[in-house]
């Protein structure tokens, strides 16, 4: 009953992100890890036997303790690689920001130059 | 225009939300009578400042949102390295610093590429207390340790660039919290950019008032101290030094 419940889950999450991906809502460099994620759940769910295969190879004394161990590490990827992503993205903006200053200055700029020809670059420090 | 601005001294001025002091701060630049520009970085201001500062005769540069001392600074010097200024002076909107010393400043730049107006080289009455004043002469005396000559001074915000340290600046001028004055400096030095220092007097600030609270002191500590930490591990920037004769800006 349990098993149903998970493999349901591991669906429903496997089918959301390929929703998302197919309306574009998901970058694909994102999606891949949430496919991966959702791909391994439904592969253990179908086969639990699996876990405790596994369990037993890797010296862990509970299989409950493995599956743990595995979330929080990818969990603690997913967190690293957002504020990675984020940063970047910060950056961009800053420098936009930066761009569209100078521009906006250059292009209030060019009617007064126009207006008066000639004392364009004397006019500030004339006061 | 790019032919009279090689001569001429962009004062960058960022300012957020320093609609008080701005005005006078333009105007007394201006009235110095030397071939000084005023570029004013509006950091996201709420306040008349881009509107007071265009009519006391500024160029302002509007950041759309708040980006910090660092972030504007940035824009400014990206400003003057475009607009082909060989010499930049960064002074504060709130009238600190008095514009009699922006020569003086700038005089230093005959002899290294960095020059700090320095607060407390024994002129002037500007006094820290506390944990903010050891976190000061810490931050002092290990960068003059780097930088191989008596800073005392480096979170200054009244400090001159030439050209190549434009060109270093843009390669990496952090937006951080204290970026625009340690981190900054740090790499530039270990970039190979020379730093001097003038001994200038502060003035009391027309706006706004400085704090003394002992925890944001202690904060500040942590904080400079972790930026400086972080700025020594960081890899130098490549300047193209065209040292003497550079008819362009160096690229970046």
């Amino acid at each position: 009953m349990l098993n149903l419940a998970a493999f349901v889950l591991a669906l429903a999450i496997v089918g959301v992100v390929f929703e998302m991906l197919r309306r574009k809502k998901l970058r694909e460099k994102y999606a891949a890890l949430w496919l991966i994620v959702g791909t391994g759940t439904l592969v253990l769910a179908a086969f639990p036997r699996l876990l405790t295969i596994v369990t037993e190879f890797a010296g862990v004394q509970l299989p409950s303790n493995l599956l743990f161990i595995i979330s929080i590490l990818l969990l603690l990827g997913v967190c690293l690689h957002l504020s990675w992503e984020i940063s970047v993205v910060e950056d961009e903006t800053r420098t936009l920001a930066e761009e569209v200053a100078i521009l906006r200055a250059i292009v209030e700029a060019l009617p007064a130059a126009e207006e008066h020809k000639g004392d364009t670059a004397t006019s500030p420090s004339s006061q | 225009m790019n032919t009279d601005t090689s001569a001429r001294v962009l004062v960058i001025m960022p300012a957020w939300n320093e609609a008080e002091s701005v005005g006078n701060t333009v105007r007394e630049v201006l009235s110095v009578g030397m071939p000084y520009d005023v570029l004013v970085v509006n950091d996201g201001s709420r306040d008349e400042t881009a509107e007071l500062a265009a009519a006391a005769g500024a160029t302002v540069l509007n950041l759309p949102f708040n980006l910090g001392v660092g972030g504007a600074m940035r824009a400014g010097f990206k400003y003057a390295q475009r607009a082909g200024y060989r010499r930049v002076i960064q002074v504060d909107a709130d009238g600190q610093h008095d514009p009699r010393n922006i020569e003086e400043v700038l005089a230093g730049l005959d002899r290294a590429d960095i020059s700090i107006g320095a607060r407390f080289a024994d002129r002037g009455d500007y006094e820290v207390k506390g944990p903010r004043k050891w976190a000061m002469q810490f931050l002092a005396r290990v960068i003059s340790g780097l930088a191989k000559t008596r800073l005392t001074d480096v979170t200054s915000g009244f400090r001159a660039a030439n050209e190549r340290a434009i060109a270093q600046y843009l390669d990496h001028y952090p937006a951080e919290y204290l970026g625009d004055t340690i981190d900054s400096l740090v790499v530039a030095v270990r970039s190979g950019c020379k730093v001097t220092q003038i001994p200038v007097a502060m003035r009391p600030r027309q706006g706004g008032t400085p704090s003394h609270n002992p925890v944001k002191a202690a904060i500040y500590l942590g904080r400079s101290v972790f930026a400086l930490l972080f700025a020594l591990t960081r890899k130098r920037s490549n300047i193209q030094t065209s040292s003497v004769v550079s008819q362009e800006p160096a690229a970046c």
